[in-house]
């Protein structure tokens, strides 16, 4: 019943404060794909939620063009176009005052939505985001834990089915194991609901664990590199980018390469096992802690070496000339 | 001599109770103008330096004023009684009320007000269904000192013939040295001090009472 993503399109966009000799955004063009995740990643400062922030025009571009399925959002009247697309800030900004139910319930309130439609959507998003409804739709924000009211900022968001959602670092307050848990509820709920996403992060593996495709940005938001999180750690496009990856790039590379993709040896059945479905990053930690030659994969369709994990990176390097 | 202060009570309790309802009615009054217009006040410059700077520095020289300089000011242009007593205590109440209302709504988190606009309130509304309601608690301590301010200074007002437990203590001035002065004064002083203890612990339930339970400490 979820309303799927639609495509947004950036065009030769600007923004130039008043007084200021330099843009915070320079000529941004980019193209999103409806029912796409992308990241926006860079440095603080480098302008990436200034960019963010104009497609709902919380900050007014100075020049170019902003559309959202084909519809230019400078002629909508901000009010309503806001009304339509979900906004998830790091403060999360839960209303202290009002409940959760209340919280969750703003976007609805504003479209007019009756009593009836509205609660019935309250109850369905709290168990969306896995909050019994019956324990926590009458509490206020400061009785919920950081997580808890992060899963609460992203079921208001949803609450009116908007088709494109904007996060700015939403899981950047939580603790490292809560973050964790959010993104991997996060990436389980958008295979669900399909939305067109602009996430803002300046954490490199959060964009490579959630990232369709990854902008990388430099100053003034511009585009150093837009590819998927495999093309970008297999080929950084310059030395900015390269730098941004930082260390162990092999290894977050092998977290996004499945087992089910790589050619196996022959199974045997006197080595550790390894899930079918999981990572070969996962295959090679078990060869690290357990020391052995190789690792059987369960379902006994076959075995890893290091070889074969090795040489699996190395035909990832190269896809553009693989294909 | 001095008359004793049972009989005293005896004879003029009916009209002390109506002179401290009077004293409450005036202050109440007062304090319900000053609360619009102050908050009003403070709505419409707190986001804006210098009509915000322009307008506390003018309440703050206002409260400067002796009370009964200003009354002696109000009475030639609105004669005596109440018209000039309500003027003065509105007067003195707009300090305390306005400021706090400026400092509440400065003090509401700037990404609250964001998360609002981002989600498609509009200004107006994002004003009455956030920023006041956050601000709130601030604003009632506001009236809850202009409160305490104007008990104290209604019972000044009896110089003009305003109404209330003044004319108690005027009484007494007035006729030092005979049987009840000190009686006059001491029981209009008296009730004065109660009605403000009162008033200040009807603040503390208004404030509990109208405050959002999530806002509660």
């Amino acid at each position: 019943m979820s309303e799927p993503g639609v495509g947004i399109e950036l065009s030769h966009v600007t923004k130039l404060y008043a007084g200021q000799q330099q843009a915070a955004v320079e000529d941004f063009s980019l193209s999103v794909d409806p029912g796409e995740l992308v990241m926006f990643v860079g440095p603080s400062g480098c302008g990436k939620t200034t960019t963010m922030k104009m497609i709902n025009r919380i900050i007014e571009p100075s020049s170019g063009s902003i559309t959202i399925d084909g519809q230019d959002v400078l002629s909508l009247d901000p009010n309503e176009l806001r009304r339509h697309i979900g906004y998830v800030i790091q403060q999360i900004g839960l209303f202290p005052h009002m409940t959760i139910a209340e919280n969750i319930a703003t976007v609805p309130k504003l479209l007019g939505w009756s009593r009836e439609r509205t609660n019935n959507r309250v109850d369905e998003l709290l168990r969306t985001v896995q909050l019994d409804p019956a324990v926590f739709a009458h509490r206020y924000p400061k009785q919920l834990s950081g997580g808890q009211q992060q899963r609460v900022g992203v079921a208001r968001a949803l609450a009116a089915d908007p088709p494109v959602m904007l996060m700015d670092e939403p899981f950047g307050a939580t603790d490292p194991i809560t973050r964790q848990k959010l993104q991997a509820e996060f990436l389980k709920l958008q295979a669900d609901i399909g939305k067109t996403i602009i996430f803002v992060t300046h954490d490199f593996d959060e964009a490579v664990r959630l990232g369709d495709r990854i902008a990388v940005l430099g100053e003034r938001s511009r585009i150093e590199q837009f590819d998927t999180p495999a093309n970008i750690l297999a080929n950084p496009a310059n030395d900015y980018v390269s730098s941004f990856i930082g260390h162990g790039a092999g290894l977050m590379r092998l977290a996004l390469i499945p087992i089910s993709d790589v050619e196996l040896d022959a199974p045997d059945a006197t080595a550790p096992a390894v899930d079918a479905d999981s990572s070969l990053r996962d295959a090679l930690d078990l060869l690290m802690v357990t020391g052995a030659e190789r690792v059987n994969v369960s379902g006994g369709e076959g075995s890893l070496t290091h070889a074969r994990i090795s040489a699996a990176l190395n035909k990832a390097r190269h896809p553009v000339e693989a294909s | 001599m001095s008359g004793s202060l049972d009989v005293f009570l005896a004879r003029r309790w009916e009209d002390l109770v109506m002179l401290t309802l009077q004293h409450l009615a005036v202050v109440a009054l007062s304090l319900a103008i000053a609360t619009v217009l102050g908050v009003l006040i403070g709505l419409l410059v707190w986001d804006r330096n210098v009509p915000r700077t322009a307008a506390l520095t003018a309440a703050g020289i206002a409260i400067t004023i002796p009370s009964l300089a200003l009354l002696a000011l109000l009475s030639p242009v609105l004669g005596l009684g109440w018209a000039p007593t309500v003027v003065s205590l509105v007067f003195y109440s707009l300090l305390p009320i306005v400021r706090n209302t400026v400092v509440g709504l400065r003090e509401v988190p700037a990404h609250l007000v964001e998360s609002a606009r981002g989600m498609g309130m509009t200004p107006v509304k994002t004003l009455l269904s956030i920023q006041l309601p956050l601000a709130w608690p601030v604003i009632v301590t506001g009236i809850r000192v202009a409160a305490q301010l104007t008990v104290g200074i209604a019972a000044i007002a009896a110089y003009v013939a305003g109404p209330g437990l003044g004319l108690y203590i005027f009484k007494g001035l007035s006729s030092l040295g005979s049987a009840n002065a000190l009686n006059f004064a001491l029981t209009g002083t008296i009730c004065v001090v109660l009605l403000a203890l009162l008033i200040d612990g009807a603040f503390v339930l208004i404030a509990r009472y109208s405050t959002s339970r999530g806002l509660r400490v």
